[in-house]
């Protein structure tokens, strides 16, 4: 099936992306029109651009993607990470007008108009790459209909905007009630099935709406803006999950009688989530316990350690993480702009993974207590399926402990 | 885990001469390979008998052996050098294939070598189709339907259950030799036939069609804990059909969501790990249905391919250097990644830019050939281009073309006015079937009106890649309609042109001005291109390696200045018949060599095949189309203190004249003196004054004038259009009824130029000689006598150094004629001339103020790097300094043969002439001549028989010299088969022999013989067109049967002397090395000349 847009980048309406530095890259208006203001980074990934607007943890950021051509396969309700685009803002070389696949259900223009997205397309995205990485993240504006004479302006808006890292901004991208969770593969074409996608429907009901598979073992999964791909993978491995707010304190949490609890993903920066620590830190150690992402940080963090910010972040599909007990190689699916500092953890804790490139803690374990937590993204969505041993060794863990 | 040190010395064994489907690829890899493993301080002795290669560079590997690639050779060296293992992945189909046998015959066992890279069962399972089908199955992994047949019953029944179209492909063979689609039942049964015969095994796999299919390649990699990492991921422009060596491609993958591409590599990584590729690199083929999302596993790989050095080149990962240190035992986690000099191998590279490869085919050498492309590969080369967009980088292959297809609007048919409907119609047939101008149907459709879903619909192209394309020609018709205004072109659009990719060329069509007139208004825009850099992770890291390509972006430019001189050197882009590898060698060397004496090198080339294109041979690589706006971009963002044309074979010098023009230091020989060589009036006074001698010749611009010369000049006659490579459209005249139509032809080749006419010289000899110059003095580098007569083009005659049969006398006058003529063109560099001798005479048939095709080929004779010493010489060097003053002149004899691309293109008569249709060449060496002539043959697959029965016929003017050539086979126990005219000669010369019917005398006749498996060798000999055409049939079922065979009587004396003598002793095998040594030895103590 093609679907083809009518509507074309033709419009060559200027925009222009500015950044707190004064830097500035001109381009041409697309998506939504208007303003946004976040903090520039970027992807590196070649496909899944679908999964990563979608991802709550690009939630305040302006997403750059390094990849020239973006929406050349449209969009598909089956890819999503959440319900909604989550990045602030869109940074790319080229929006392709026609969506070519047969899966494809709307145009990516469309999508972008549809979600209020305001994208900036056209932009020498290496160039600004490289800006970022040498000068490490920053925020940033994309202004439609601007050009390099409003330059000053923006820039002098910019440095009254809250900084990226102040905000809470888990709020915004989690559930406010606990939530059962449904995954059904039910709206999936028997070809998608066979080729092996790994696509499902992820619906979220009020408690006792639906009925659970109560024979399955119960996750509790707190979210702080968890990615869809998270409950696809805990349903692939045989649980049933309940979904809370990250507000949720510790004993609400143990009324729910979980066997295993996931701290998820989400946006923003640990160190303004300490009101969650003492939770984070009871509950861990009385259930087996997964962290992820932002999770693995704040678990981190409830058990001593401190977490520092990456000049750029790790955001891309590539990421090589060593298993320590294995010794393997995988590539994994990132998005960071924080990480652990390793010289702050206590005798309590062990690495268990490191990133090949830069030495950085991707994954440690409690040393006697079923505690794992994981810096990258074991789910993919999108990435590669190489590290589907962590939600294995969670499932061991849990089922060790029933 | 560290490397493995029980083992000491490993052999490499390369891919041989240059054929379609296996190209200097196997050149980058293997010579990739052998500097990975020497620096790890392993011996590495490699084998293989392509002289053309910079693999075989004695100072290269610890042993290099210019030996035939066959069990027989290839165990002596073994049983000489006796390594600890054997790496069999780097040499393509052929090395694998040898490895295997050598397994087979227990000779690895015996001598204790071991495979690595690629054991012989993981070969098996993943070569031996029914056998991958099984493994499969067994993982899940969906796969065509499909079945093996024997013989045609099988192939009846199998067809039962796959249906029309049916793709056939014969079991292991490489560039899908043999293979084709059969759409009716009479066509299957001629296909599975020839299928049949081009498998080393007999049988042929036939396959369910996935015609319109989408088509993907992954390149893999793991080591030996299990890490795998995709290094690249090729989308295909053709749907399946195309071979994917044939096919346009595109990287990285463009139109497969993230779920669809993870679920390919998902099923990527169970066959690697099934299969059991346990170090090294494997390429998968699948295809995508695109309406449903099937997705099926065509084939695999198991070791380096065409595939991995496009991928290579495309993400700056060094697959081959990588694979092979996997192979003695490293993990990609211990293993740097070059480019960016701090992360690691174990990562899988990003690309920010698009990369598109193209195919360069060579129809024009093969009029009689089909352009329609299938799953056999016909492409003799290919072009590589990188920039920001898919439209971009289109734009920028087709220019790296260097053909008359290198711009976008090619002339084309086109559609009678009509309504929509007849356009539609006309466009389908173009638009449907693959042949090389599909991608400019596919433009000239789009001009014409057809919408993106119908071109989709006809071509099954995908629908992303038209509507880029569109892009292209939306811009087009903005472009045209302010030239229809009669304004200029507003910065906004020119910029918009050149993003999407439109050369000043493409431009100056449309506009209807000078390409020039563009480029000065581009300029007075202020529109330049930027460098940006290739670093395989999308600017995450900052990169040590320069490796760049220009785009039209706003950003910075990553091309900074460099801290010293630096010499820009132009490769030769795309192989094509006439200019290959052996130029590609040539700018390497120049390369190497202007390092080592202190300068900083930049390579400019869009060939992903060749080592000259590896980040790692130049300071700075741009990969870019050997095009006057490129290369001035580059020179002005440079301005390197010289640039080098002469080694990059014609591609180069056509661009001499404009970049003279644009005050570019171009080092070495003149312009003015090129001009000289090439303008035939000039160079005629150049002949006068030195009194030299020339066949007598007339320059043409009509018919009329032509037949006026042929009454001057008498038949035979050379006809020739001006400006071609490699003897295009040339042709020997030997009656005037030919005369017409090859004139035509020669005409129609560079029309408005005019055609050269040249007296044919009669069973001359032709003489090759390379010389070297500083501008003073010229010293030979070798002189090479060729041993089919005048009248085959160079390039396709074996050639033998030093020569074998001219008298002194006349050598000295060729070597004497060789240095006035450097002295008198004030040559610096290379230079070669062409001979002709007649009855003791000497001709001088043409002279190339560059470096030659033979330069490789002699420097391993000699045993000195010619290229280098020149390229120095360039840039001042006197000879004398650099110690370089006398000929060298070996005791031993180097043969070199030409292989030819017959067996791709059934419809081809496999004759001769002074066309090139030659793709590559293998080298013999020994102590003497007729083994040296042996091992050349061996390598270029033309073994002759130990017994049997040979077949003989021979033109009138060979008859003579026949009679020993047929005694010698007599006393081999050989029994001689003759036609009639052949045959009463031999018997009037007391020869005893079997009469056998020519064809149109009526069967049983000789072709019955040969297809019956009769005749083990043939002697065939024509002369003029009548002759040529009756015999045709003859050497088609001898190429058809794999049975040796020489079509001139120079040649097949050779092979009975070398017959001979393996007679009575085995040829052995002997290390260029140990060559050289013996030879300067000799150097030392004045014993040579």
């Amino acid at each position: 099936m093609v679907v083809d847009s009518t509507r074309s980048n033709d419009r060559k309406q200027p925009a222009i992306l500015v950044l707190e530095d004064g830097s500035h890259f001109e381009g041409i208006a697309a998506g939504a029109p208007g303003k946004t203001i976040g903090e520039a980074v970027f992807n590196t990934s070649m496909s899944g651009y679908q999964e990563i607007l979608t991802d709550p943890s690009y939630r305040g950021q302006l997403l750059t993607f390094t990849m020239p051509h973006i929406g050349n396969y449209g969009v598909s309700g089956a890819d999503r990470e959440s319900m909604a685009i989550q990045a602030s803002g869109l940074i790319v070389r080229s929006i392709s007008r026609m969506a070519s696949n047969y899966r494809s259900e709307i145009s990516f223009i469309k999508w972008l108009e549809d979600n209020g997205t305001v994208a900036i397309s056209e932009v020498d995205t290496r160039a600004l790459t490289r800006h970022i990485r040498d000068k490490g993240v920053m925020m940033g504006a994309i202004v439609h209909g601007a050009g390099a004479a409003d330059v000053a302006a923006i820039v002098a808006e910019l440095r009254d905007y809250p900084d990226y890292g102040n905000e809470d901004m888990i709020a915004r991208v989690a559930c406010e009630q606990p939530m059962s969770v449904v995954v059904s593969q039910d709206a999936l074409c028997e070809t998608q099935l066979a080729t092996g996608l790994r696509a499902a429907e992820v619906r979220l009901v009020a408690l006792g709406s639906e009925p659970v598979a109560t024979e399955r073992p119960h996750v509790v999964v707190v979210d702080f803006g968890v990615k869809q791909s998270i409950l696809r993978c805990l349903d692939r491995s045989g649980f049933r999950m309940t979904l809370v707010p990250a507000s949720y304190g510790a004993e609400q949490i143990a009324a729910l009688k979980p066997d295993g609890v996931l701290y998820s993903n989400g946006p923003g920066d640990p160190a303004v989530l300490d009101h969650h620590l003492a939770s984070i830190r009871q509950t861990s150690m009385s259930h087996p316990t997964l962290g992820i992402c932002l999770g693995h940080q704040l678990l981190a963090r409830a058990h001593g350690a401190s977490t520092f910010k990456l000049p750029f972040g790790h955001r891309g599909p590539n990421q090589p993480v060593m298993n320590l007990a294995r010794k393997t190689v995988c590539m994994t699916s990132q998005n960071h702009g924080y990480a652990v500092d390793p010289t702050s953890f206590s005798q309590d804790v062990v690495i268990t993974h490191v990133n090949l490139n830069d030495q950085t803690i991707e994954g440690f374990r409690h040393r006697t207590l079923p505690i794992f937590a994981v810096q990258y993204h074991p789910e993919a969505g999108p990435g590669p399926h190489d590290a589907d041993d962590c939600f294995d060794d969670f499932a061991a863990a849990v089922r060790a402990n029933l | 885990m560290p490397r493995r040190d029980d083992i000491k010395t490993i052999c490499i064994l390369g891919s041989g001469p240059i054929v379609i489907g296996q190209a200097c690829e196997f050149d980058y890899s293997g010579t990739q390979a052998t500097r990975a493993l020497r620096a790890e301080g392993y011996r590495v002795v490699l084998v293989n008998s392509n002289p053309a290669t910079i693999m075989t560079d004695p100072e290269l590997a610890d042993a290099t052996y210019i030996e035939p690639l066959t069990p027989a050779f290839v165990t002596q060296v073994l049983e000489k050098e006796r390594p600890d293992a054997l790496l069999p992945t780097m040499g393509g189909q052929t090395a694998l294939n040898l490895a295997l046998a050598l397994h087979a015959d227990g000779t690895l066992d015996r001598l204790g070598v071991e495979l690595i890279g690629a054991k012989p069962d993981v070969i098996e399972r993943a070569e031996d189709r029914e056998i991958f089908q099984r493994v499969m199955n067994e993982i899940g992994v969906d796969q065509p339907e499909s079945g093996i047949a024997r013989n045609l019953d099988q192939a009846w029944e199998i067809l039962d259950r796959v249906g029309f179209p049916a793709i056939l492909r014969p079991s292991y063979t490489m560039g899908g030799t043999g293979g084709n689609i059969a759409y009716n039942r009479d066509e299957f049964a001629e296909y599975i036939k020839w299928a049949l015969s081009q498998s080393p095994t007999g049988e042929v796999l036939i396959d369910e069609s996935m015609l319109g299919w989408k088509e993907y390649e992954l390149e893999l990699m793991r080591d030996r804990n299990d890490n795998v990492v995709i290094i690249c991921g090729i989308e295909n422009f053709d749907p399946m059909g195309v071979h994917t060596g044939d096919s346009i491609t595109v990287a990285p993958i463009q139109t497969l969501s993230d779920r669809e591409y993870q679920a390919m590599r998902d099923d990527a990584i169970k066959i690697i790990r099934a299969v059991g590729v346990e170090t090294g690199g494997c390429n998968i083929q699948f295809g995508v249905c695109p309406s449903t999302g099937r997705r099926v596993v065509i084939e695999m790989n198991p070791r380096v391919s065409r595939s991995s050095a496009l991928a290579s080149k495309a993400t700056g990962y060094p697959i081959a250097k990588i694979a092979a240190l996997l192979g003695v035992g490293y993990t990609l986690d211990e293993l740097l990644n070059d480019i960016t000099g701090k992360t690691c191998a174990a990562f899988e590279p990003m690309l920010d830019y698009v990369v598109v490869k193209m195919p360069r085919f060579a129809f024009e050498k093969f009029p009689a050939a089909s352009d329609t492309l299938t799953t056999q590969m016909k492409s003799v080369g290919e072009v590589m281009s990188i920039a920001r967009t898919f439209p971009e980088a289109m734009g920028k292959a087709i220019r790296s073309l260097e053909n008359k297809s290198a711009h976008l609007h090619v002339t084309l048919a086109r559609p009678e006015a009509g309504d929509h409907q007849s356009i539609v119609e006309f466009y389908r047939p173009h638009l449907r079937r693959p042949t090389p101008n599909r991608v400019y149907y596919v433009l000239e459709a789009l001009r014409a009106g057809l919408d993106v879903a119908a071109i989709n619909e006809i071509s099954k192209i995908d629908p992303w890649f038209v509507d880029q394309l569109s892009q292209i020609v939306e811009c087009e018709l903005e472009l045209g309609e302010v030239a229809k205004a009669g304004e200029p072109v507003d910065r906004a659009l020119m910029r918009q042109a050149k993003r999407l990719g439109m050369g000043d060329i493409d431009i100056a069509a449309v506009l209807g001005t000078p390409e020039e007139d563009v480029r000065q208004h581009r300029l007075a825009l202020g529109l330049r291109p930027v460098f940006k850099q290739v670093d395989t992770c999308a600017a995450e890291f900052e990169s040590v390696t320069s490796y760049f390509y220009s785009t039209y972006e706003d950003g910075d430019n990553e091309s900074l200045p460099m801290d010293k001189p630096s010499v820009m050197i132009l490769g030769s882009g795309p192989n094509r018949i006439g200019q290959g590898i052996e130029f590609d060698y040539c700018s390497v060397h120049a390369a190497l060599a202007l390092r080592e004496v202190g300068y900083r090198t930049i390579m400019v080339n869009c060939n992903p095949e060749t080592v000259s294109t590896d980040y790692d041979i130049s300071d700075r690589l741009y990969f870019e189309p050997l095009t006057f706006e490129t290369v001035m971009a580059i020179i002005e963002q440079e301005k390197p203190v010289g640039v080098i044309l002469q080694f990059g074979g014609q591609t180069p010098l056509k661009l001499a004249r404009q970049l003279f023009e644009h005050d570019v230091p171009v080092l070495g020989t003149s312009a003015a003196a090129i001009d000289r060589t090439e303008d035939r009036e000039q160079f005629k006074v150049i002949i006068d004054k030195l009194g030299l001698r020339q066949p007598e010749a007339r320059t043409v611009m009509s018919w009329e004038q032509a037949q006026e010369a042929a009454e001057l000049l008498g038949f035979p006659m050379m006809v020739r259009p001006s400006y071609v490579l490699g003897g295009l459209a040339m042709e020997v005249v030997y009656d005037a009824a030919d005369f017409h139509a090859i004139f035509l032809r020669a005409q129609a080749e560079s029309p408005g130029s005019p055609v050269l006419l040249d007296k044919f010289l009669s069973q001359a000899i032709e003489v090759d000689v390379d010389c070297i110059s500083d501008g003073a003095e010229a010293v030979i580098g070798g002189v090479m006598e060729h041993i089919e007569e005048a009248g085959v083009h160079s390039g396709d005659s074996a050639c033998a150094l030093p020569p074998y049969n001219l008298p002194e006398t006349v050598l000295r006058q060729i070597r004497e004629q060789t240095i006035e003529m450097a002295r008198e063109l004030q040559i610096v560099g290379l230079m070669n001339v062409q001979f002709a001798v007649q009855e003791h005479r000497v001709f001088i048939l043409e002279v190339n103020p560059r470096a030659s095709r033979t330069i490789p080929f002699v420097s391993k004779a000699i045993g000195v790097p010619l290229a280098r010493f020149a390229a120095r010489a360039m840039l001042g060097e006197k000879l004398s300094d650099m110690g370089l003053t006398h000929e060298r002149v070996p005791d031993y004899f180097s043969v070199k043969e030409s292989v030819f691309p017959f067996n791709k293109f059934p419809e081809v008569d496999t004759i001769l002439g002074p066309e090139m249709r030659s793709t590559g060449e293998a080298m013999g060496i020994d102590q003497g001549f007729n083994i040296a002539f042996l091992k050349a043959q061996i390598a270029s697959k033309n073994e002759p028989p130990r017994e049997g029965t040979v077949f003989i016929s021979v033109k009138d003017s060979d008859k003579w010299a026949v009679v020993p050539v047929v005694r010698g086979l007599k006393e081999l126990g050989f029994e001689i088969v003759s036609t009639r005219g052949t045959a009463d000669y031999l018997r009037q010369n007391g020869l005893e022999v079997r009469s056998v019917n020519k064809v149109k005398e009526g069967q049983p006749h000789i072709v019955d013989l040969i297809i019956n498996a009769e005749v083990s060798m043939v002697i065939n000999t024509t002369i003029g067109g009548h002759a040529v055409r009756d015999s045709r049939s003859i050497r088609r079922a001898t190429l058809q049967l794999g049975i040796p065979y020489f079509t001139t009587l120079a040649a097949a004396k050779a092979a009975v002397g070398a017959m001979r003598e393996v007679a009575e002793s085995q040829p052995g095998v002997r290390s260029l090395q140990e060559y050289h040594h013996s030879l300067d030895a000799r150097a030392r103590e004045g014993q040579l000349r």
